[in-house]
């Protein structure tokens, strides 16, 4: 049954994307975030999950997109990776899907800048795309700069 | 090997890593005292003890290097040959010996290849030199008496040893024991005799125990401990949010007693679980005599280690941090502050030279210090090298005070060795050294004295996990900032344009005669205050040391001080060099926590250049803070408090008896009028009960003809003190803060308190019910 993948799909600037599910640990609402002086314009803040300090990182930012017009709404979806929690902000959040891993395809090489490294598939549903994250490299850490 | 088998092996692994420690340690004291035989017995136990466990596993390779050391240990402690260097170094190698099979056995269970048989040889070289002309003995004659441990010794022993009680009295203690069938421990019957008193019992059993303390200790996996230590911590940060949660108006008295009871236990409980994580420093240490002895051998030089305070605590943690800058500190010492004999002896010194290993605890903070009583730093020399590495310009050095040109060592690609040897002077020394114990909040400074010796100095904290901090605000976000760098804290006055001075464009604060090099905390992060912040004050100037050097840092507000517990930043955040962690403050926000070193640096205010500038002769003394006397007071067990010595008549101390109630509040008869007495544990104290035998410690404390007694624990210190008012108080009865010997201790208005109480007790501080109206009580 290696042929079903289910994904969490989330959506930021109108683009549909997709994070494998299994590595959500939540998806949460806005949150009051402390933000980090001096830090990478992708790290927001940081917030209290339960007592864990959690960083929020914004996927506009990390997609080279544009920032998000003050006020607009946002979720944050928890995911876990090798270095601990880490949250992902994006504009909102979709489905759960299920879908055949054969009808995932590379990503097309009209894909452009830093989001080109960091989608590792691309799945046409009916009416639109859906680009699947790589959470790995979404949430890589710098090492050089620890 | 089933489990049992490995579980065996687990703990001869532990114990025996445990006993070559002490091994590498005694035989270098040995080479100092050749006739300790009570240190011989213990090197040759511990050999035995590995030696027996390891022919029990099978490992062939190590019981013949045990056995080979043992025979030749033997053969010392009969006397049979006397322990010179070439036996010391043999031995010593041995110990590296089975550090290594040990090593691979915890890696692979098996021994590895190396049978180290030019040791064995050698070893048994060594024990035969001598052999010759007198048969020894069989070991294993001799090992039946060691093994028979001799108990501790007994307590009437003991307590006869200390002078504290009399032979005569133990022996009729025993016989009561003995002949009259007393079940009682001999303690106990000799205090009930009045031969000896309770408090000199209870010593002498404790150190008794310490001779046992194999019964009394057990030994706890580093990771529970670990999250023992996170446990607290969340409670901590529980506690915080609930003192918070029941310190605002109109909360229900049982509530706000509650909380204050679990306020003082999470208190205690922290200081405890943090007790278990201490270790010695003499855990650290016990490596460093072997160091110095090879290092010597190697420099042909003779150095005596003198340790003094091995058993003080601290951190585990921290224990592992300063284990390396102490190493190198002390390769330092040896390879460049000691000379050589030769030159020793020309310079009227004895030929040994000696190393000083100095650790005491000292208001919440470790000092460490290591001492030679070597040639001490040659400032000239140092500025010259400093000069040529270009560190500094000739102008420079030729401004720089003797303090400041010592301070040169710790620069990055410093090095004074005028030839570079394997040891030391490869230009990676002491900034590395001072960087490593800044990180953990710590401090190293050097005391030159030249010809006559070198003094490093180190200081730090305690513990890492949870610390006090001052809560401070910056551009509508809460910072930080740890006690540990904490100097004093300077209100500025609304007119702050004029406190705050430019000397060659660098902003610069007068405080009292010297000048401050001033931070904006704003400027630095930038960040901007809310738009809606209207208040009319300039901030606070938080006064703050890194690296030796003191620098204000300017903050929109002060908050409060509260126990903060360390947290990593997350891995996802770039390492930025100003926060040192983040915490997780009362109300569940997330707050940063400053690293003073970090900002000073990225200030530039460590610039040497910037140093000279603040140093700069100023003859004014203009501040705008106010250094007013204060009484230090303990109100109870958990909380300190100043206040102001204007007002305070005198100290008194009250039979409770005389404790009447008037108009239902607690007064006493006072020079002819009644003192209404209010107990400070009760409101801005933890609220503990005092016991009601206890004599009353009150301050009284007067006003014009308004008087009231205040009821505190102990009186600590009068101190004359730059005070700090807050502009808005941020807690109840507290108008501004003053730094004692390095805490922060919050200024109680009485008056404030005052008006708080019920009318009826304001009219008692009035005088308005007079001593007649008590009849009624």
């Amino acid at each position: 049954m290696q042929s079903e993948r289910t994904l969490c799909t989330l959506l930021v600037d109108d683009q549909l994307y997709g994070v494998d599910v299994l590595r959500v640990q939540e998806i949460i609402g806005e949150q009051r975030l402390t933000p980090v002086p001096l830090a990478s314009s992708r790290v927001v803040g940081l917030l209290n999950l339960r007592g864990d300090i959690v960083p929020a990182i914004s996927l506009r930012g990390t997609l080279g997109l544009a920032p998000a017009k003050p006020g607009t709404k946002c979720a944050h979806v928890v995911l876990r990776t090798r270095d601990g929690l880490a949250s992902v902000i994006v504009d909102a959040i979709g489905d759960v899907l299920e879908a055949d891993e054969a009808r995932f395809e590379e990503p097309p090489d009209t894909l452009s800048g830093s989001s080109r490294e960091l989608v590792s598939g691309v799945l046409k549903l009916d009416d639109r795309l859906l680009l699947e994250l790589d959470v790995d490299r979404v949430l890589a850490v710098d090492r050089r700069a620890a | 090997m089933d489990e049992e088998t490995d579980e065996l092996l687990a703990e001869f692994l532990v114990e025996s890593f445990e006993n070559l420690d002490e091994i590498d340690q005694d035989l270098v004291s040995l080479e100092q005292t050749p006739d300790a035989t009570d240190i011989l017995q213990r090197i040759f136990r511990a050999f035995h003890t590995i030696k027996g466990t390891c022919g029990f596993l099978g490992y062939e390779t190590l019981g013949a290097v045990t056995h080979a050391a043992e025979t030749l240990l033997a053969r010392l402690r009969d006397g049979a040959m006397a322990y010179d260097a070439e036996v010391a170094s043999a031995l010593l190698r041995s110990t590296d010996a089975v550090r290594e099979l040990l090593t691979v056995i915890e890696r692979t269970k098996e021994e590895g290849s190396d049978e180290h048989l030019d040791l064995i040889a050698e070893l048994h070289h060594l024990a035969e030199r001598t052999a010759a002309h007198d048969a020894a003995p069989s070991t294993d004659v001799q090992l039946q008496a060691d093994d028979d441990a001799e108990p501790g010794p007994r307590l009437g022993e003991l307590l006869v040893e200390r002078g504290v009680t009399t032979e005569a009295d133990v022996a009729i203690a025993l016989v009561r024991q003995a002949d009259l069938g007393d079940p009682r421990p001999i303690g106990e019957v000799l205090i009930d005799a009045g031969a000896v008193d309770p408090e000199d019992v209870r010593s002498a059993l404790s150190s008794q125990q310490h001779t046992r303390a194999a019964d009394a200790t057990l030994r706890v996996d580093v990771s529970l401990l670990d999250s023992l230590v996170t446990l607290v911590g969340e409670l901590v940060l529980t506690r915080n949010q609930i003192r918070r949660l029941t310190g605002n108006d109109g909360v229900d008295s049982t509530l706000v007693i509650a909380a204050q009871r679990l306020n003082g236990v999470t208190a205690e409980l922290q200081s405890h679980v943090m007790k278990t994580r201490m270790q010695p420093i003499g855990a650290v240490w016990s490596k460093l005599p072997r160091i110095v002895r090879d290092l010597a051998v190697q420099c042909e030089k003779a150095i005596r280690v003198d340790m003094h305070g091995q058993g003080t605590e601290l951190d585990k943690a921290i224990v592992e941090a300063i284990r390396d800058p102490l190493t190198h500190m002390v390769r330092n010492a040896v390879d460049h502050g000691i000379e050589s004999p030769a030159e020793r002896v020309a310079a009227g010194k004895p030929e040994e030279g000696v190393l000083t290993l100095r650790a005491f605890h000292e208001s919440g903070n470790v000092h460490i210090e290591i001492a030679d009583d070597g040639r001490g730093i040659d400032v000239t020399k140092v500025k010259a090298k400093a000069v040529r590495q270009q560190l500094i310009t000739e102008d420079q050095a030729a401004r720089m005070t003797d303090r400041e040109a010592v301070d040169l060592v710790f620069r990055a690609g410093f090095s004074t060795a005028e030839a570079v040897s394997n040891l030391s002077g490869r230009g990676v020394g002491m900034d590395v050294v001072r960087t490593n114990i800044s990180r953990i909040g710590g401090t190293v400074e050097c005391d030159n004295h030249p010809g006559a010796g070198t003094t490093f100095k180190v200081k730090i904290p305690l513990t890492l996990a949870i610390v006090p901090a001052l809560i401070t605000r910056g551009g509508g976000e809460r910072f930080a900032v740890p006690h540990a760098n904490l100097v004093e804290l300077v209100g500025l006055g609304t007119e702050s344009s004029r406190a705050i001075e430019s000397v060659q464009g660098a902003p610069v604060y007068r405080l009292r005669d010297r000048m401050l090099p001033i931070v904006h905390l704003n400027a630095e992060l930038n960040l901007t205050p809310p738009a809606s912040d209207t208040r009319r004050s300039a901030g606070t100037i938080v006064v703050l040391r890194a690296d030796g050097h003191e620098f204000g840092l300017v903050v929109d507000e002060v908050i409060d001080t509260e126990e903060i517990v360390v947290k990593p930043l997350p891995a996802h955040v770039d390492a930025v060099p100003v926060f040192s962690g983040c915490t997780v403050m009362g109300d569940g926000d997330v707050a940063l926590i400053l690293d003073v070193r970090g900002i000073a640096e990225v200030a530039g205010v460590l610039d040497p250049d910037g140093a000279v500038n603040a140093n700069a002769e100023t003859t004014t003394t203009e501040s705008n803070s106010t250094a007013d006397p204060v009484l230090i007071v303990r109100v109870d067990a958990t909380t300190r408090a100043a206040l102001a010595l204007d007002n305070i008549e005198r100290l008194e101390v009250f039979d409770p008896t005389r404790v009447e109630l008037a108009a239902g509040h607690p007064v006493v008869q006072y020079r002819g009028a009644l003192l209404p007495l209010l107990d400070l544990s009760a409101t801005v104290g933890a609220a503990t009960q005092r016991d009601s035998s206890d004599e009353l410690v009150v301050v009284v404390y007067a006003d014009g003809h308004r008087s009231v007694g205040l009821v505190i624990e102990r009186v600590v210190d009068i101190v004359e003190e730059h005070t700090t008012n807050y502009e808005v108080p941020y807690r109840f009865g507290v108008v501004g803060s003053t730094i004692v010997r390095g805490d922060v201790t919050d200024l109680i208005d009485v008056a404030a308190l005052v008006d708080a109480m019920p009318a009826s007790f304001a009219a008692l501080v009035n005088g308005a019910i007079q001593l007649e109206a008590s009849d009624a009580v």
